[in-house]
């Protein structure tokens, strides 16, 4: 073992780390304001994937770029699917929403396996393969920019919920829906505009590690578990939470790969989702009970 | 004749004919129906296993997998590697899921671990079992455990399916059997408290940590005590079957279509649930995917449409008197 497999590991960890980050605070956004966990969270970011990979195959446009239009699709989608599915459950049991979205996320996935077969696939960007070297640590240039685009896209949405009048509305609801009501807030239409914003973190996501990532209708599964992870680790409905937390799971992850079989990836993380389910139940940023 | 004495005594009637036909069934069928309704019970069996940590306890579980694949991986190593009989196998399955029971159950329950956070711990402990299970190289691993077939009593190994059908409909019966007895005892009166709100059953002194460990170790027990069926009837077990959070969705479903706490839901939920994925299968099985985009459609349908199952809902029609509220009671 050196210490420059070591800075490397944690090098790419914090680089896949970012992307986790962005997909655990859609989350972590639609569990704070609509008290969801939404399981067709993974489903989305595939849908993100494929708009992405069309975009690119048909009209060459470059997947960083094609946020702009993967963005706003996903969040129609994710505002609809909301309005449509979710929307008469939001007064039921919560477990009976946890359903709704399982529902939604086998719809959404086998739709993609259907419509073009469930066969993997990647894309060549001209860029694939360039690297950036930082002394013995060498960084592929699109998992930094893929990183740098995460953590803008964080930022960005973090001042949309600090500054817009919307974004103050959804975190009223977050805090007291009751007293949003009164407020005269549509809780109807930040319920479904918070959804979308949800969809559209796991689309952007999906588009930004097209770059590196292979394709596949049913590839958002492992991302969803890690994303639940994150969730939990940085306490649910925390934004910044989530992205602390995002960045340490993609360390461990990768510097877990270092030391065990790459099979046993996964239970790095999931070790750590354990331990602090033991230890820290509520979380990173919680109260502890 | 009031109206409720006249329901109590349909359903009764109800609930005997369709035994009698169940138990005449191998008589006129075909093997290909009987293997259908021996995995429709085999289902219905599971959900009501489920139905009793979930449904009476409310404490949902989406990791309920494991404990049928810790049954199954018991009976059959024992059987593999030490010749054990799986009618003596299945009672050491079932204390091995019993056991992963307690653990999964005294780990999140201890920290009173609810609602969202139950379930994405069970979710998470489902998702570690089976990334174990695929590497542990004794057991298996990805290339899974076949069970040759030799026939014989002692091997839990028949030709033909008529013995597996009446072993698991007499597990069916017994599951019944069981959860009316729970539903009917004082022990399943105070799981339903727990379900109704945790904070006011510990404030009446009820220890909540005992009950609902109580009820996790049941549900465990007699999920890994159908893993042996599973594995001898179908002679084939892998972590991708067994250990995979599909199946953990698929056995909560079964309850959710059926009914949530109540004792016949999940055997009328499987009985509904089964042959529809079965037919979109048939039907719609040739072009990939389609047929799980139906079935995503179809539980949204049945979430949205009757969100407290067929049974409940049912009742809920025929017993206008004792409507249960629908609330949220998990969060």
């Amino acid at each position: 073992m050196n210490s420059e497999l070591l800075l490397q590991g944690i090098a790419s960890g914090l680089l896949i780390g970012g992307v986790y980050a962005l997909v655990a605070i859609g989350l972590t956004l639609v569990y704070g304001v609509l008290n969801i966990i939404n399981f067709a969270h993974g489903a989305l970011l595939v849908v993100g994937m494929y708009a992405s990979y069309f975009l690119f195959t048909y009209f060459g446009i470059d997947p960083y770029l094609s946020v702009f239009v993967v963005i706003p699709l996903l969040f129609i989608i994710g505002a609809l699917s909301q309005k449509i599915v979710i929307n008469p459950l939001m007064n039921a049991p919560a477990h009976i929403c946890v359903f709704v979205t399982i529902g939604l996320g086998y719809f959404l996935e086998n739709f993609l396996a259907f419509a073009w077969s469930p066969e993997y696939r990647n894309i060549e960007v001209s860029y694939a393969r360039s690297i950036l070297s930082l002394g013995e640590v060498t960084i592929p240039v699109t998992r930094l920019v893929t990183f740098a685009l995460a953590v803008f896209l964080t930022l960005a949405l973090y001042l949309f919920l600090k500054k817009t009048d919307i974004g103050k509305a959804i975190r009223a609801c977050a805090q007291e829906k009751d007293a949003a009501v009164l407020m005269g807030i549509d809780t109807k239409k930040i319920f479904a505009i918070t959804f979308g914003i949800g969809a559209a973190c796991a689309g952007a996501a999906g588009a930004f590690i097209l770059p590196f990532f292979y394709l596949g209708p049913y590839v958002g599964h492992t991302f969803l578990l890690t994303a639940f992870i994150v969730v939990v680790f940085g306490s649910m409905g925390n934004f910044w939470g989530a992205f602390l937390a995002g960045l340490i799971i993609g360390l461990g992850e990768s510097i877990g790969e270092i030391f065990l079989p790459s099979a046993m990836k996964e239970v790095v993380s999931l070790s750590i989702f354990i331990i602090v389910l033991f230890f820290r139940p509520a979380g990173l940023m919680g109260q502890p009970r | 004749m009031k109206p409720t004495t006249l329901y109590f005594s349909f359903s009764k009637i109800l609930i005997l004919v369709a035994f009698l036909f169940l138990l005449s069934l191998p008589f006129y069928t075909g093997s290909y129906i009987l293997h259908v309704v021996i995995m429709i019970l085999f289902f219905g069996y599971l959900g009501a296993c489920w139905n009793i940590l979930a449904g009476y306890a409310g404490q949902i579980s989406l990791g309920h997998a494991i404990f049928l694949g810790a049954g199954a991986y018991t009976s059959t190593v024992l059987f593999l590697k030490a010749g054990v009989s799986p009618w003596i196998g299945m009672w050491a399955g079932g204390i091995s899921g019993m056991l992963l029971g307690l653990f999964v159950g005294y780990l999140t329950f201890r920290y009173g671990l609810k609602g969202h956070y139950f379930i994405l711990a069970t979710l998470a402990f489902g998702a570690i079992t089976k990334v174990i299970a695929l590497n542990v190289e004794k057991i298996g691993a990805a290339q899974g455990l076949i069970i040759p077939f030799k026939a014989s009593f002692a091997n839990f190994q028949f030709v033909g399916k008529t013995f597996y059908y009446y072993y698991i409909l007499f597990m069916v019966v017994g599951i019944v059997l069981i959860c009316t007895a729970i539903e009917r005892s004082r022990f399943g009166q105070i799981l339903m408290a727990i379900r109704e709100d945790e904070d006011a059953a510990e404030s009446l002194g009820v220890n909540i940590f005992r009950y609902k460990l109580f009820a996790m170790i049941i549900s465990s027990f007699l999920t890994a005590l159908a893993g042996t069926f599973y594995a001898f009837y179908i002679g084939y077990i892998h972590p991708d079957t067994l250990f995979t959070p599909f199946l953990s969705i698929q056995i909560t479903l079964i309850p959710i279509t059926g009914g949530m706490g109540s004792v016949f839901g999940p055997i009328v939920g499987s009985f509904i649930l089964s042959p529809v994925s079965e037919i979109t299968r048939g039907f719609l099985g040739k072009f990939s995917g389609l047929h799980l985009m139906v079935w995503g459609l179809i539980i949204m349908l049945i979430v949205i449409l009757i969100p407290r199952g067929i049974i409940v809902e049912l009742q809920h029609y025929f017993r206008k008197p004792r409507p249960k509220p629908l609330e949220r009671s998990l969060t």
